[in-house]
């Protein structure tokens, strides 16, 4: 057994573990974090499977920006999460019941599934890997020559839910002191400073 | 890709398994829309291992760019989710899936 093969069931069982638990957990904090050690851990999978980019990109955006996101709304909202998962019991078996039946389903897939003889030759590569050329400057050269136009519609697409979520979730409290451009802008002189002929020995 | 004894079996063994995780946490907190959010995430990861095991397969990269799109998506509609749950909890003082029916006509 290699290092690859051994770090691959590690990273696997990690993996299912984790997902498990992220559905499992009593407190929505620790589903979270059992998702965080379920991205890295696909991460790792990634890595083996020669798809560095992809991985550093789980790691590094789906975990720091995603998964935080997710914990900070967690901690934001006072729920009480007890009452949330009353019901659990009841949804139990109707949950496994599917799980299983869906996963028996794609077990007969994966055991049936074979390449038909003629088809690894009928079937070329939409983007062949190059060989010589390392993961990320190859994914780098596709994604800005053949799939720019998808490439910048992704970024609209994370622009668009960039400001919807701020559309939704900014709101203007009444009672607070905020900045009012045209009003600083329209200001005279005369509004602002006043001059008081002083008398010595007395105040104002 | 293929290292001793490790093919694209394998992967999608997992990618199945955790597929039907986030299907089984979908109908276990039938109430608490943070972690069916999180449900979706776990099935969209596993959408993934698949699209990377099939690219490294067989040799074609286009599977690793479509998982670029899959991430942003789902990143997107993590966002928005959140973001529709923070205004809900707002305006109602609960998160609980079974009093969405505010928009019903």
């Amino acid at each position: 057994m290699t290092v690859a093969t051994l770090a691959f069931y590690l990273f696997a069982c990690t993996a299912i573990a984790a997902g498990l638990m992220t559905v499992l957990a009593r407190n929505p904090v620790h589903s979270v974090l059992w998702l965080i050690l379920a991205f890295f851990s696909c991460s790792g999978l990634f890595v083996l499977v020669g798809a560095e980019f992809v991985a550093m990109l789980l790691a590094i955006v789906y975990v720091g920006a995603v998964a935080v996101l997710f914990l900070f709304v967690v901690m934001m909202l006072d729920v009480d999460f007890a009452e949330l998962r009353a019901g659990m019991s009841d949804y139990l078996p109707v949950g496994l019941l599917i799980g299983l039946v869906l996963l028996i389903q794609l077990g007969l897939v994966a055991g049936q599934w074979v390449f038909a003889d003629a088809a690894p030759e009928l079937r070329t590569a939409v983007a062949p890997i190059p060989a010589e050329v390392e993961n990320t400057r190859a994914l780098g050269r596709l994604i800005y020559t053949d799939y720019v136009l998808l490439f910048q519609l992704a970024g609209l697409v994370l622009l668009v839910a960039m400001i919807g979520a701020i559309v939704l979730t900014l709101r203007h409290k009444a009672g607070i002191k905020r900045q009012d451009v045209l009003n600083q802008i329209y200001r005279e002189r005369h509004e602002a400073v006043e001059l008081k002929d002083v008398k010595p020995g007395q105040g104002l | 890709m293929e290292s001793a004894g490790i093919g694209i079996e394998h992967y999608l063994t997992v990618a199945a398994i955790l597929f039907v995780t986030g299907i089984f946490g979908i109908f276990l907190n039938r109430k608490n829309i943070i972690v069916i959010l999180m449900s979706i995430e776990l099935m969209l990861l596993a959408v993934n291992i698949n699209f990377v095991a099939f690219s490294a397969h067989l040799g074609d990269l286009a599977g690793q760019v479509f998982t670029l799109f899959v991430l942003t998506v789902a990143a997107a509609e993590a966002a928005i989710g959140l973001a529709i749950l923070v205004c809900f909890f707002r305006n109602r003082g609960s998160i609980a899936v079974e009093d969405v029916n505010m928009m019903k006509g």
